[in-house]
């Protein structure tokens, strides 16, 4: 499975939803907000949403600004 | 005290957290700053590299009210995209409203600024515009409803002070939310001037992260602010235009 992640295109296997996505990048206890296909992912949807191929997955953070 | 919607601040110093040589003196000039209120910008995760260190991760963020910006937002709709964002966070409500409308300038999109204000107002965010020193559109902006207004001193990060300290004061005088100076402090005098003007509060980032000791600079600021508010409190005298004695003209032994 293909998918956008970050604007990359990446190829994933064994990954189906966005729990093992964190899990997959080390970023489950990472102050980290989900945005997928355009819409945000709230932490108690994290097991619940699948990942299908093409689709565009963001994972922002707060970074220092003025 | 500073209020802002429902929220209360003893400083009226709000800290932007860019550009700090290191991690240990942008804790410790947010610290000396005493600022209340921080802001931070939305960005993607740097997953493709190993784990890099997050300020706000280290940050007790309890003590803390955050104010994320928007900006990156050249339209209405990408401010609140990101606006949303940063809510999801589960950490803030507040958010900077932040449309860059011009590259080279920095200077914010008003009628982009107007827009994401009002949709971001119907989504039930604390509305903090950040706006150019322009009165009418200020004066719009407080008829959405934003809960503060942020006029800019001069273009973001360049330092220059105050430029047009009569259309600030315009809005100050016109404003009945708190209108903070956002952008283009340069020094402390700058600050004080900004608070002897009456405004609420100042924002501020690169004049204290850039300094050659950001952590003095932040107690700089900070006392800068203190004193203008003050001035501003025990109300300046008026300017003349010739010299009046300080010392009493009477009963002198010269002649």
């Amino acid at each position: 499975m293909s998918i956008k992640l970050n604007g990359e295109l990446v190829e994933l296997n064994d990954v189906n939803t966005i729990q093992q996505l964190l899990a997959y990048y080390k970023l489950e206890d990472r102050l980290v907000i989900v945005e997928h296909n355009r819409d945000i992912i709230l932490k108690d949807q994290y097991k619940e949403i699948t990942i299908k191929n093409g689709d565009e997955i963001e994972l922002v953070h707060f970074v220092g600004g003025g | 005290m500073l209020k802002i919607a429902n929220k209360t601040f003893q400083s009226r110093l709000l800290l932007g957290t860019g550009k700090y040589p290191s991690f240990e003196i942008q804790k410790e000039a947010v610290a000396k700053s005493e600022s209340e209120i921080l802001t931070f910008a939305v960005r993607r995760m740097n997953i493709f590299e190993e784990s890099q260190p997050n300020f706000l991760e280290q940050l007790d963020v309890s003590k803390y009210t955050l104010l994320p910006n928007t900006a990156g937002a050249k339209t209405a709709e990408e401010a609140v995209r990101i606006a949303k964002l940063a809510k999801a966070s589960g950490l803030c409500d507040m958010i900077k409203v932040e449309v860059i409308g011009c590259d080279r300038s920095l200077l914010p999109d008003p009628v982009e600024t107007l827009k994401a204000s009002e949709m971001l107002l119907e989504e039930g965010f604390i509305v903090l515009p950040y706006t150019s020193d322009d009165v009418v559109l200020a004066r719009k902006l407080e008829e959405l409803g934003v809960h503060a207004i942020m006029p800019g001193a001069s273009p973001i990060g360049s330092g220059q002070g105050i430029l047009n300290p009569l259309n600030l004061s315009f809005i100050i005088e016109q404003s009945k939310v708190p209108v903070i100076i956002d952008a283009g402090i340069g020094s402390p005098s700058d600050a004080a001037l900004a608070m002897e003007l009456g405004a609420d509060g100042v924002l501020l980032n690169t004049a204290v992260s850039a300094a050659n000791d950001p952590v003095k600079m932040a107690i700089a600021m900070k006392t800068a602010i203190e004193a203008g508010r003050m001035g501003y409190e025990a109300g300046r005298i008026a300017k003349k235009d010739y010299a009046i004695a300080s010392s009493p003209t009477e009963g002198m032994i010269t002649t």
